[in-house]
């Protein structure tokens, strides 16, 4: 199926007081109608960079799309006008973000924050507007919404607050669905409803959706697709069980092994880890970024940077020496 | 909220006894007799004692001081030299006029300095910001009286425009508030500017670009609300400090106020007269600070339920 939303050598460039240096770099994926993508990796790989990129809201000029496109129906995103953007904001593309706390803003009722969207998008009169948003409200399991549209932020917990902003985001139907850590400022039980919620709705809007989340939990229960980043770049892309079954790149599969398993519980051991720490950015071997804290890395890794391409049909990894595929 | 206004209004005789309390004590401590004083240059040893005895100021300190409560209590503010009786109802009739130049002030600064401040931090580093913030500097670097006497040189004396003294209709207001209002409105601008570069970058407002409103879209729906909170705080603290400012203006611009009655009243050392001006400017204070905060709950959702 071709992709709904195609990226495609997406670089972002991050200019500070003393160097320039790649956020993102080479970008290329795409996300079809009804499926939900896992973009993964540690703070500072470039997830969250992405999805502002592709929002075209990045902290300018700070940070700016030095290269690539980002093709959603026929529009290159990347160089399209101030005003098609603001059409295809909130309207078209939904954003979730991270921190339910404080995205809200403070001073207004959370109704009207979404009915907001409602109104600049659908042209809704305020009655209609309200209408819609108790329906969303009570879509994203908000309990007695008809009170809960008169609250101030303040006054709700934070799974409350993000069932709002997933409201928010759904609110004008989307074509695309872009989730930043959704789950993460959140407490474990709290979690899992907002994410059953979400998976829900994501499912009967039918939104191609990029799931940003470094929670390789989530990641197993939400997504069809994976691409694991590191240091700006995807080291990997398949399908999640795929990626689950037989990592073949040395970071995801260090990754995957540093994850508990309840089974081995009761042995006490220590989980492995991937020694090192993440380079910074601006200061990246020639050779593949993961190279120093590889145990396979070769001479060849250090100074030759391994293309993102197809190992097997629909795997692709940057790797020269690729884990061998489970038996 | 009616129960917090009864709390904070219960506050303030508690405030004013101490107010006075210091006060007492203050006047009481200058060198010189009163009752000499009161009774004139060319009196008598024999006439100073009978006003001595008239005002009461030959009983102990701690029954003057009783005296003097408990006639506060009902009005009477003392003995007058200025007025030759209660200088109350000669502050009260200079009010309205302090009243409305400290109104004009902060009128003038919310249409001005507001803006200029919202305005300088949407150009943040750009030229509309290097004026406005230029202009700020400026603006609170001169002493008040010097503009006031600076405006009246140039709008009266050069131009003719305005009047430059008195209080003959609106007019007359326009130097004596600007010349009260410039700092402020600096003050105000500036405060306005970075509470809007703090307010731009929080997440709400990443929230509203998300939706699909443009960045003036997103400054005025959502920004401002949330500048204001801050912003009428300062005001509102400052709007106190205006009853001080307006001394100098008021002599300066000939304005009928209280400022320029206390400056009378120190001149030819009333201290009756004095006392009963601090004690209002005291009230007014307190009165003003308590308006503050209940415009304050007004523009913060966040306390109208603590």
């Amino acid at each position: 199926m071709k992709p709904l939303l195609s990226i495609e050598g997406l670089t972002v460039e991050l200019s500070t007081r003393d160097r320039t240096f790649e956020a993102v770099s080479d970008l290329t994926f795409g996300v079809s109608r009804n499926e939900v993508l896992a973009l993964v990796g540690e703070s500072g790989s470039g997830k969250s960079m992405t999805a502002m990129a592709i929002m075209r809201l990045l902290p300018e000029p700070v940070a700016e799309i030095a290269s690539g496109r980002i093709m959603f129906d026929g529009i290159d995103l990347a160089s399209a006008g101030e005003a098609s953007l603001r059409g295809i904001r909130g309207n078209r593309i939904g954003l979730i973000f991270q921190e339910p706390m404080t995205s809200l803003n403070p001073s207004i009722r959370v109704g009207p924050q979404v009915a907001e969207v409602l109104r600049l998008h659908k042209g809704l009169d305020a009655d209609a507007a309200r209408h819609r948003v108790e329906e969303l409200f009570e879509q994203v399991r908000i309990p007695d919404p008809r009170r809960r549209y008169d609250d101030y932020p303040h006054q709700m917990s934070g799974g409350m607050r993000q069932r709002v902003v997933i409201a928010l985001a759904l609110a004008c139907d989307p074509d695309v669905l872009i989730a930043d850590e959704p789950t993460t400022a959140l407490d474990v039980t709290t979690q899992a409803q907002i994410l059953e919620t979400f998976r829900d709705l994501q499912a009967s809007v039918g939104a191609a959706t990029i799931l940003i989340t470094h929670d390789l939990a989530v990641v197993a229960e939400t997504a069809d697709r994976v691409a694991v980043m590191y240091a700006g770049r995807i080291v990997e892309e398949t399908t999640t069980e795929r990626l689950f079954a037989a990592p073949r790149h040395p970071y995801t599969h260090g990754l995957l092994g540093s994850i508990p398993h309840v089974a081995e519980a009761g042995a006490r051991e220590r989980l492995p880890e991937i020694e090192g720490t993440v380079p910074a950015l601006w200061a990246l071997p020639p050779g593949c970024a993961f190279a120093p804290r590889c145990p396979r890395a070769g001479e060849r890794c250090a100074t030759e940077r391994p293309p993102l391409a197809d190992i097997e049909p629909g795997h692709r990894a940057a790797c020269w020496y690729p884990v061998e595929a489970a038996a | 909220m009616i129960g917090f206004l009864a709390r904070r209004f219960a506050t303030i005789p508690l405030v004013v006894l101490g107010v006075v309390t210091i006060l007492f004590i203050i006047f009481k401590s200058v060198p010189g007799d009163e009752a000499a004083f009161v009774a004139g240059a060319t009196a008598t040893q024999s006439e100073i004692e009978a006003v001595r005895v008239q005002l009461g100021l030959d009983r102990p300190l701690v029954e003057q001081y009783a005296r003097h409560v408990s006639g506060l209590v009902v009005g009477d503010f003392g003995y007058s030299t200025t007025f030759r009786g209660n200088p109350l109802p000669h502050i009260i009739s200079r009010l309205p006029a302090t009243l409305a130049l400290a109104a004009a002030a902060i009128g003038l600064t919310i249409l001005i300095g507001i803006p200029a401040g919202v305005v300088a931090a949407a150009y943040r580093n750009r030229l509309p910001d290097y004026l406005i913030s230029l202009s700020v500097v400026g603006l609170l670097a001169i002493p008040n009286f010097w503009l006031g006497m600076l405006l009246i040189a140039w709008l009266s004396v050069d131009l003719g425009l305005l009047p430059s003294f008195g209080a003959s209709g609106p007019a007359s207001l326009v130097i004596p508030t600007l010349a009260l209002a410039a700092r402020l409105i600096a003050l105000v601008a500036r405060m306005t500017r970075g509470v809007v570069i703090e307010e731009l970058r929080k997440d709400y407002v990443r929230t509203a670009r998300a939706k699909g409103l443009s960045k003036g879209l997103a400054l005025r729906r959502h920004v401002l609300r949330n500048v204001m909170i801050p912003t009428v705080t300062v005001i509102g603290l400052q709007a106190g400090y205006l009853l001080g400012g307006s001394v100098v203006v008021e002599r300066l611009c000939a304005w009928p106020g209280i400022g320029d009655l206390l400056l009378t009243a120190v001149s030819v050392r009333d201290y009756t007269l004095v006392q009963g001006i601090v004690m209002i400017f005291v009230v007014s204070f307190l009165v003003i600070n308590i308006a503050v905060e209940v415009l304050y709950r007004f523009v913060n959702p966040r306390l109208r339920y603590a």
